[in-house]
């Protein structure tokens, strides 16, 4: 049995995990709130952008001049995929999910022979998958020196994106990201990106740009205008990965660290009472020493 | 008169949404003058500053925008931008 001290120790170690779990699930409730409302500003420009790609690329057919981002190489032996992972830990299963979902993606193409490269965005998931994939990631990005990633930062991954796919590194690209549905639920999802998959994408629900039956003027042309869209249709695709992401990580965070204090305080309490009933044993046992001392004088 | 629906959106947030006389838009083929019942139109944007007229007549109020790309609806004008420079 351990001793008084050591448990009020053990106590007292709880009790401070506990102030920092709760501490934690603060800080996340508040963040959440904020990266809520960040990816509410965000939507109007996502819906717009996208009903002008649906209503564009209805109108051009992809062939060999279409731009490459559009049409894609034409081999589909090298894939990448981007991994959207935060910097931060304490987000229960976050990050993991979505390296798990990143790695059957990766062992499926590999079973079907395909060459599977990484492209890793955030801190927390580089080790498991340098490990098992060695020397399969080309490049990574690191977010943890900004507050958020923002539009900038997303920006800047879809231009190292599209210098590799120029560069002809890859042919397809994958995004890795997790979903928000809410504090309890995210969903690791996986999209494509590169080939941008605008002609086989569902028709966007915004009822596409209103012309009453009045032909839309294109200036300099569709295929222009589509081609100066296409980067900006992935910044775009990126940003919002990053912004579902961040309030994925808070919300998630948010609920294992309630777990956590829960747990904690659960433990408290255990603890407390095995604490007193020591305590009470030691007295008694005192007590009984005390007792027999004086009987025996 | 009627005034044409100006829609200003950059990825992070809405930054105008007004009703406006008339807004000068710097297209890669000509800088166009879009009044209300223009027709519809499709345009990517030079990066150059968009011109708001809030009144005929009046003075424009100047926006620097980079990467924009403006669509002309029957419901009004949108411009998407990349950045605004403040």
């Amino acid at each position: 049995m351990a001793s008084l001290k050591e448990l009020k120790g053990r106590i007292n170690s709880v009790k401070s995990t506990q102030k920092i779990t709760k501490a934690k699930q603060m800080v996340a409730a508040s963040k959440l709130r904020k990266a809520q409302a960040n990816a509410e500003a965000a939507r109007p420009y996502a819906t717009r952008l996208a009903a002008v790609m649906g209503s564009l690329a209805s109108k051009v057919t992809v062939s060999e001049s279409s731009p490459k981002l559009l049409a894609g190489t034409g081999r589909d032996a090298v894939h990448l995929l981007v991994v959207a992972n935060s910097d931060k830990g304490l987000c229960g299963g976050f990050n993991s999910n979505i390296v798990k979902a990143a790695r059957l993606k990766a062992r499926s193409l590999e079973a079907e022979g395909r060459k599977v490269l990484f492209y890793l965005i955030g801190k927390k998931g580089r080790a498991v998958i340098r490990r098992e994939f060695p020397g399969q990631i080309l490049a990574g990005f690191d977010t943890s020196t900004v507050r958020e990633a923002g539009y900038a930062e997303a920006e800047q991954i879809a231009r190292e994106l599209l210098d590799l796919y120029a560069a002809g590194k890859f042919d397809i690209a994958h995004l890795f990201y997790s979903r928000f549905r809410n504090s309890l639920i995210q969903e690791p999802t996986e999209q494509q990106i590169i080939p941008v998959p605008v002609l086989n994408a569902p028709a966007p629900k915004v009822a596409a740009i209103e012309t009453a039956g009045a032909a839309i003027e294109y200036e300099p042309d569709e295929e222009e205008v589509l081609a100066a869209l296409l980067p900006r249709y992935l910044n775009t695709q990126l940003f919002g990965a990053l912004l579902e992401n961040s309030a994925s990580e808070q919300g998630a965070s948010m609920t294992a660290m309630d777990n956590a204090t829960r747990n904690a305080g659960d433990l408290i309490q255990r603890l407390t009472i095995q604490y007193n009933r020591s305590r009470q044993a030691a007295i008694t046992t005192e007590l009984i020493e005390i007792i027999a001392g004086a009987e025996a004088l | 008169m009627a005034e044409l629906h100006f829609e200003l959106v950059t990825p992070t947030r809405l930054v105008r949404s007004e009703d406006v006389y008339m807004v000068v838009v710097p297209g890669t083929e000509g800088e166009a003058g879009i009044l209300v019942g223009h027709a519809p139109l499709m345009t990517a944007l030079k990066d150059e500053p968009l011109q708001v007229w809030r009144n005929e007549g009046g003075a424009p109020e100047l926006i620097r925008i980079t990467g924009g790309f403006a669509e002309v609806s029957l419901t009004g004008l949108t411009v998407l931008a990349e950045h605004v420079i403040d």
